[in-house]
């Protein structure tokens, strides 16, 4: 089986979506000719044509705007937010339009859309390049919304993104791109190709949405992560020693409760870790909902590992990051508490 | 010491306000007839005179006259003007049936009827219309039931929307109108990219947008308008001018000289603006860009110069920020008096028969009433069920929202 970084992964999922179904097209900002600025489309336009993966105007509310349009029409638009942070100008159209059309219209009209978007930190992006807004779009009913950790699972989950009938949110952790990352800045970048789960079957095939995935058993406590912090959660186990379940959740929305809430209800402890700031993200959601489903099994409050409530820094980038010394921190920290 | 001169601070308001003499001398009306008619495949530079002008068709005396004259039948006119004559009609016994408390809101066409009425006859069936709340002209002149519009107004449980939506809210596929949004714009650049869909498989079918002269403000017109331009979009791109944006006069989106037409040749986009009161201009001149869009020549903007003769809403109340008496001073007065009087002159209609259509049609949404109110109103009678409020949200019931429909009970 070939082996993928996260980019090429991507690119595999949006050529096999584009080569089974003439109604998907691909378009962002420097998507067409030039492939990406993250070469997540690159050749696609040369294979397809203009007309099924174009370049776009520096407009996101335009680029959304338009996919909505023709997602209405039966077409299955795949666009891209060149960064996660520049999201903000379609968030009308996302939230008001593309989460509602179904409901509002009793399913006359529907929105089998994909709107991908490089998110998270930790490349030194600062503040409009860092941010990880999954809170925005977990809390817009009508929306699902998916973190890939790894390439096998980014060209699954594009896949299904792609065939599912209702809009969906892709985040795609750009510090994951090029290689897997546990938070150790100071050691030297790992490729993909020495990861187990860069093993990408060529042809089609699809991660089912709603569906978690437990990437270390564990009993000691359970770690629910997602995206680059499913890395970073592995390495702090090692580092630790102490016996954690690393959850990768994989879809925020529809969440995969049962096997969050049977992994707790065994470890009796839970430390949710994000990227994104504290207050009111997704981790408050994931903390209240263990607390709701495992109240008689918990041995300790759910703890949080997160994004400080600041905008994104650039030079203070590793005090930032919730990196593998701060969950190592937690970790014991929440193993002591009887 | 500052020997700068300082800055003044700039607010359009409007020629008058409540308690002052209508004043609409600003409003410049060409003749009737004498704007001229383009091929349609002129380029966009070349008639920037249309954008600042008004097409015209109709003169004082009813005669239909210029070259925008429109081959429409008389027979074809006369369904015109039943149409728009429907919709007001629907829109009387609608606006009081709300204030008969059967349902929350209710939002009126008054004086705007021929710009939704005649785009849709100029229109083909399977073409897509992007509407806001105000062109139900669009349903009415393409049959479609008058009690399913009233069930919905009543969010009963015949309601299409099944009570989820406010009331005008309309959606259907079928009948090339697309779901209405409360946001306003957003639908503008949907269109846009419908059409695009259109030209992506090609199709032959074409979209049409809608929008009002406020929301021209909202960024989402400036990325329809851009993205229309660029990828020349079949599709015609409508601002219903009609002065005024709830309290708010035109001319706070507008600014202090120009037209909303004239925004369309800042991005190579024949622009047109057109008597928006007169059914035969307004039908000739959407035909005109229609055709534009199906010779895949782009796209075209069109300025419907009107008046909002009504309240915004059955929520507004606009004697407290315009002279009471406005709308009847409005210099290109009522679309369906105009039409009739052309009828009238051209020999296909008569004082008479018009009394007895007014009749005809309010026996007509009487009935159509009796039969929604049948099935229930806001606050009586049958309703949508409970289940409803978690169906469709997903294409199907994710976890979650299974869990919450059981803390209900259903």
């Amino acid at each position: 089986m070939p082996r993928m970084t996260m980019i090429e992964a991507i690119r595999s999922a949006l050529d096999v979506a584009m080569g089974r179904d003439d109604n998907v097209v691909v378009y962002g900002e420097d998507v067409g000719f030039f492939g990406g600025v993250f070469r997540c489309t690159q050749g696609l336009q040369q294979k397809y044509g203009v007309s099924r993966c174009f370049d776009a105007p520096i407009s996101e509310s335009g680029i959304v705007g338009t996919a909505i349009g023709m997602a209405a029409y039966g077409l299955r638009p795949c666009v891209e937010i060149q960064f996660a942070d520049y999201m903000y100008p379609a968030y009308d159209q996302i939230v008001s339009e593309a989460a509602r059309l179904r409901y509002r219209s009793s399913g006359d009209f529907t929105c089998p859309l994909v709107i991908r978007m490089p998110t998270g930190g930790g490349i030194f992006g600062g503040q409009t390049h860092s941010q990880s807004p999954e809170a925005l779009f977990t809390h817009v009913a009508g929306l699902k919304t998916v973190v890939p950790s790894n390439p096998h699972d980014a060209k699954g989950l594009l896949i299904a993104a792609i065939e599912d009938p209702d809009p969906v949110i892709f985040l795609e952790p750009k510090r994951l791109y090029n290689g897997p990352f546990d938070g150790h800045h100071d050691r030297p970048v790992t490729a993909w190709s020495r990861h187990e789960l860069s093993e990408v079957p060529e042809g089609h095939y699809t991660t089912p949405l709603g569906k978690a995935v437990t990437r270390r058993q564990g009993e000691a406590v359970t770690i629910l992560a997602y995206g680059t912090m499913v890395h970073v959660a592995l390495a702090a186990v090692e580092e630790t020693g102490v016996d954690a379940e690393v959850i990768d959740l994989r879809t925020l929305i529809p969440l995969d409760l049962e096997t969050i809430a049977t992994s707790v209800a065994r470890t009796g402890r839970c430390i949710v870790l994000h990227e994104a700031t504290l207050t009111s993200g997704f981790g408050a959601e994931l903390a209240a909902l263990v607390q709701e489903h495992c109240f008689y099994h918990l041995e300790a409050p759910v703890m949080r590992v997160t994004g400080w409530d600041t905008p994104y820094p650039h030079a203070q980038e590793w005090d930032y990051f919730p990196g593998p010394a701060r969950l190592g921190q937690a970790l014991r920290d929440l193993v002591e508490i009887r | 010491m500052n020997s700068l001169t300082p800055l003044r601070f700039h607010v359009p308001e409007p020629a008058s306000r409540p308690g002052g003499k209508p004043d609409f001398s600003g409003v410049a009306i060409p003749k009737a007839g004498s704007t001229r008619r383009p091929p349609v495949d002129v380029a966009p530079e070349e008639i920037r005179d249309l954008a600042y002008s008004i097409i015209r068709v109709l003169n004082h005396e009813g005669q239909a006259i210029g070259p925008w004259v429109p081959d429409l039948t008389q027979d074809e006119l006369v369904a015109g003007l039943r149409h728009m004559m429907t919709l007001r009609t629907f829109d009387s016994r609608m606006q009081m049936a709300q204030r008969q408390g059967k349902t929350s809101f209710y939002m009126q066409h008054t004086g705007e009827e021929a710009v939704s009425c005649a785009f849709r006859i100029a229109l083909g069936p399977d073409d897509m219309n992007f509407p806001t709340y105000r062109q139900a002209g669009l349903l009415i002149a393409h049959d479609y039931p008058l009690v399913d519009m009233m069930c919905q107004i009543y969010s009963n449980a015949n309601d299409p929307m099944k009570g989820r939506q406010l009331p005008v809210f309309y959606s259907s596929r079928k009948h090339g109108f697309f779901s209405i949004s409360g946001n306003l714009a957003t639908q503008f650049v949907q269109a846009v990219g419908w059409a695009m869909a259109s030209a992506i498989k090609g199709d032959s079918r074409i979209a049409a947008a809608w929008i009002g002269d406020g929301s021209t403000a909202e960024s989402d017109f400036h990325a329809a308008l851009v993205f229309a331009s660029t990828y020349k979009a079949p599709v015609v791109l409508n601002v219903v001018n009609n002065q005024w944006a709830i309290s708010t006069f035109q001319g706070i989106a507008r600014g202090g000289s120009g037209t909303f037409a004239a925004r369309g040749l800042g991005f190579g986009i024949p622009a047109l603006r057109v008597d928006g009161n007169d059914y035969l201009a307004t039908y000739a001149v959407a035909k005109w860009a229609i055709e534009r869009a199906r010779l895949n020549l782009g796209p075209t903007l069109i300025e419907y110069v009107t008046y909002r003769a009504g309240a915004h809403s059955t929520s507004d109340d606009p004697s407290a920020y315009r002279p009471k008496h406005e709308s009847e001073e409005w210099p290109l007065g009522d679309p369906v008096i105009r039409l009739k009087q052309h009828l009238i002159a051209a020999g296909a209609w008569s004082e008479q028969r018009h009394k007895q259509t007014e009749a005809e049609i309010l026996a007509t949404v009487i009935a159509a009433q009796k039969e929604a109110e049948s099935f229930g109103t806001l606050h009586s009678g049958s309703k949508p069920s409970s289940r409803d409020i978690f169906e469709d949200v997903y294409s199907e019931l994710p976890p979650h929202l299974r869990r919450q429909r059981q803390q209900i009970g259903v």
